[in-house]
């Protein structure tokens, strides 16, 4: 369980593997923050290694969603399995993210 | 309620996982719906014990949260008890209208209802009973599996 977090062009780009949850949620948020302290302004959160979001996990992206567009930036996520877009349809997080099929549609024109 | 299983479980986030792992595997045998199982019963119980945690312990050391488990022949009980002082559940807003999708908290005890079949607290409010109900195998099921 953990985050691996690379650049692709100025996108900053972060893979969950295992599951976004309440141990681990503190861990993302301080990633994405000190990049987006550090002047980066585009984020893609990669699921595709990701099991399940509980809901402090959901919590985190909405606030980060939040944080990056206030500093004019955009996150967008990517490669959510067929329980996690069910979980993003059930809470309607679906209308407030952008979210691509793969790691590529979610780069593609950022 | 019907105790098969009782965990007591300490106040620290990082425990919640094992413990829904545990209880998850001691489900393979009676399961006919395994996404069920892996969607439903494992983020409703992991919502409840992460209330428990988070907001009824408060996350204190000294204080515990005990886990009952009923497997029954269609069903699934959970009841996750903390020491803290309880809630009103009602009192809790939708998280999905416009003025509360932005808002980090408040999707656990809409996760619960939505996962789960029944969701009943106890009167003090520090106390939930999650009920799911996993289908009998149909006639069609038997023939393959035979």
């Amino acid at each position: 369980m953990g985050f691996t977090v690379s650049n692709q062009g100025d996108v900053t780009v972060v893979e969950v593997e295992g599951q976004l949850i309440v141990g681990n949620r503190q861990e993302l948020k301080q990633k994405v923050l000190e990049d987006l302290e550090n002047g980066a302004r585009k984020f893609v959160i990669d699921f595709s290694e990701t099991g399940y979001i509980d809901s402090s996990g959901l919590g985190v992206l909405v606030s980060l969603s939040k944080k990056i567009r206030e500093k004019g930036g955009e996150l967008r996520l990517s490669s959510l399995n067929e329980d996690l877009r069910t979980l993003f349809e059930l809470t309607k997080l679906d209308t407030l993210f952008r979210i691509a099929d793969d790691k590529a549609a979610a780069l593609e024109g950022f | 309620m019907r105790n098969d299983l009782v965990l007591e479980i300490p106040s620290d986030p990082a425990a919640i996982e094992h413990a829904v792992d545990l209880v998850v595997r001691r489900c393979d045998n009676s399961a006919y719906c395994r996404r069920k199982l892996e969607l439903n019963f494992r983020v409703g119980l992991m919502e409840a014990l992460a209330n428990a945690v988070l907001y009824g312990n408060r996350e204190d050391p000294g204080k515990r949260i005990r886990l009952e488990i009923a497997f029954l022949r269609y069903s699934i009980e959970a009841r996750v008890t903390d020491e803290g002082p309880g809630f009103d559940p009602e009192t809790v807003p939708d998280p999905t209208t416009p003025e509360n999708i932005e808002r980090p908290g408040g999707r656990g005890l809409f996760l619960m209802r939505n996962l789960m079949d029944e969701v009943r607290y106890n009167e003090a409010g520090n106390s939930v009973t999650l009920v799911l109900h996993l289908e009998p195998p149909t006639q069609l099921d038997d023939a393959a599996s035979a």
